[in-house]
């Protein structure tokens, strides 16, 4: 049932951009119609990024944001060019599927967003946030939030954790942090897409955990940067491997990515240990199968699909993020992508030379 | 010959809905086959345990049929003095005026107004006034979910049992009021007698569009997947639950979800036949 409802929904957004489309670029191919869907977390820099693609390429790109989850099992169905996933699939994962290929895109963290009046300063440590959210720091005037917030004034009111009712890529890299961070963590709730959490209110999508945290006096939850940026919501500093309190920006978040990255990027970056490094930063990914000849699809749309990654890889692209609060890849992830774009095949053979 | 034609048309025009719905209780059954066969169908509506916990997944019915129970019946305590009231205005008091036409025009009105304008108002007006008052810290819950709901189906209630109170014979009332009776006491002693069961089975009706209400309870009952404690706490409903948990669902827990989706159809199917009978009763009478 599911399977219908995703290929109606797919059907009614390729027929949208048909409607738009028509145009050609100057590749000496046709112009294509390009659909993806998964991750929210990374939509808004998307949104700009398919839009510019779109006018330098004329292929128009329709990414529905439905989830990290939904974005990988439309995949698996083989009704979308590639997925959107926060998540890097795991081994297991990646054994039940054709061989894929990761592109991470872009990088972003996942900010610990508050409502607190009169505090516009707010430490954390990744204990005291694994804690907070297993329900064993209940109120603000803890003394531990106080040793850790000497200048602040914390009332004396309940914490309000906000979590994500859907399973989500933002609640997976979260979650993963907390498990490096705090074994009492790891044995009770662990990492994953959806997690039990034992307090507080949960709503849907990054933009419904920021409107309730926005809506909600000494409420705490963790969204992806742009969302509390978007809203005005203020977010704590966290303090990092090296006990430096560090604040989410284009810089402590790549910095999180300047150590070593596995040939295939399939990798967790949260609790770096490098200087200044933001310990909650996440590549996000685009996952495509290596050989792009399924269900159909033209040698013309795997092109256009490859131009796609090759675009959001670029420099021009890449420069886009910082604009929308997230950061730059690292030269060594784009190298590491460059390298693997060339091992997908269509009918077995490269398609870039 | 062309009676001939119409006649099929119209057969197989007819055949179209039971086949719509008797193809999505298949579709259900056999996607919430799974759950059922792993869990035990009683175990299943009966465990409170909704853990994603990779190769332990345990997913049980109860804290979403709970919550759908807790806020249907408190919507409709919520909704019955509102309701109420407006079916006497409308059916007895002022039965035939314009003022009369233009409050039911407006509690009809509320029927149309699209599920998401009652969430935004319930999250952005309701919810800060019960943050307020100091009923609970967090806004979202049973309660701001429930009284959203009761707002809801007051038209559907209001209306139906209006029609009740209009069709109590004159002659009966004109009996009471010769042997001197008020009109309170009319309306107590011959009205709610006689369209009683008429003015349940409208609220029954009413019950069965907040059993399967989605985006606003999902908007404003915090979605915690526990069974709630009191009714100011946080919960699910089984509406909600679906809502917020589809998109990413797979394998056990996908099925679970349509197994939940099965029972809510149950539930809706059972309170609708209810007031279908009941209605039917009200009308023999």
């Amino acid at each position: 049932m599911k399977k219908i409802f995703s290929s109606i929904m797919t059907l009614a957004v390729a027929l949208a951009i048909i409607a738009c489309g028509g145009n050609s670029n100057d590749g000496g191919r046709n112009a294509q119609e390009l659909s993806g869907a998964g991750a929210t977390f990374p939509l808004p820099f998307y949104n700009v990024v398919f839009e510019n693609f779109s006018q330098v390429n004329g292929d128009a790109v329709a990414y529905g944001g439905i989830g990290s989850g939904g974005g990988v099992r439309n995949l698996r169905d083989k009704i979308v060019d590639f997925a959107g996933s926060d998540a890097f699939l795991s081994d297991k994962e990646m054994a039940e599927m054709n061989p894929l290929i990761h592109v991470p895109t872009c990088m972003g963290a996942v900010v610990l967003a508050y409502n607190l009046d009169g505090v516009s300063e707010l430490k954390l440590s990744g204990e005291v946030i694994a804690d907070i959210f297993a329900g064993n720091i209940k109120k603000w005037n803890d003394e531990r939030l106080v040793a850790l917030n000497p200048d602040a004034t914390l009332p004396a009111e309940a914490i309000i954790p906000v979590y994500r009712s859907d399973g989500s890529g933002t609640t997976f890299v979260f979650t993963d942090y907390l498990t490096k961070v705090s074994p009492m963590w790891a044995s009770n709730f662990g990492a994953g897409k959806s997690v039990n959490f034992p307090s507080g209110q949960a709503a849907k999508g990054n933009p419904g955990v920021a409107g309730v945290i926005k809506q909600t006096k000494n409420s705490i939850g963790y969204v992806g940067s742009e969302y509390a940026f978007a809203q005005k919501i203020p977010y704590a500093r966290i303090r990092n491997l090296r006990g430096e309190f560090v604040e989410p920006n284009a810089n402590s978040i790549s910095a999180a990515a300047s150590g070593e990255i596995p040939a295939d990027t399939r990798c967790s970056i949260t609790n770096s240990d490098v200087a200044g490094a933001y310990p909650i930063s996440t590549f996000t990914w685009m996952i495509i199968y290596k050989e792009q000849n399924y269900s159909d699809r033209s040698m013309e749309q795997a092109v256009a699909t490859l131009d796609l990654l090759r675009y959001i890889l670029s420099d021009e692209a890449q420069n886009i993020t910082s604009e929308v609060h997230y950061a730059p890849l690292p030269a060594k992830a784009k190298e590491l992508s460059i390298t693997n774009l060339k091992t997908v095949t269509f009918d077995g053979v490269a398609i870039l030379q | 010959m062309n009676d001939k034609i119409y006649k099929v048309i119209l057969f197989i025009a007819a055949l179209i809905m039971p086949i719509v719905c008797g193809g999505v209780v298949y579709a259900l059954v056999t996607d919430a086959y799974e759950a059922f066969e792993h869990f035990g169908f009683f175990k299943f509506l009966t465990s409170s345990e909704w853990s994603y916990t990779e190769g332990a997944e345990q997913y049980g019915a109860l804290p979403f049929i709970t919550g759908t129970l807790m806020t249907t019946l408190l919507a409709l305590i919520f909704c019955i003095p509102f309701s109420l009231p407006v079916a006497l205005f409308v059916g007895e008091y002022f039965k035939g005026t314009k003022i009369a036409a233009v409050l039911s025009t407006v509690t009809d009105l509320l029927a149309g107004i699209p599920s998401i304008i009652y969430g935004l108002w319930g999250f952005y007006t309701l919810r800060p006034i019960i943050m307020t008052l100091n009923v609970s810290p967090q806004g979202s819950g049973v309660l701001t979910a429930s009284l959203v709901l009761a707002i809801m189906i007051v038209p559907y209630a209001a209306s139906l049992s209006a029609e009740f109170i209009k069709m109590v014979p004159n002659d009966l009332k004109e009996g009471a009021y010769s042997l001197g009776a008020t009109r309170a006491e009319v309306v107590r002693k011959v009205i709610f007698p006689v369209a009683g069961s008429g003015i349940f089975s409208s609220y029954i009706l009413a019950i069965g569009r907040a059993l399967g209400e989605t985006m606003t309870v999902t908007m404003l009952i915090g979605n915690t997947n526990n069974i709630p404690d009191s009714i100011t706490s946080t919960g699910n409903s089984m509406a909600s639950i679906i809502a917020n948990q589809f998109g990413e669902a797979d394998g056990l827990r996908l099925s679970s979800l349509i197994a939940i989706g099965f029972i809510l159809f149950l539930i809706t199917a059972l309170i609708n036949m209810v007031g279908k009978i009941m209605i039917r009763r009200a009308r023999i009478a």
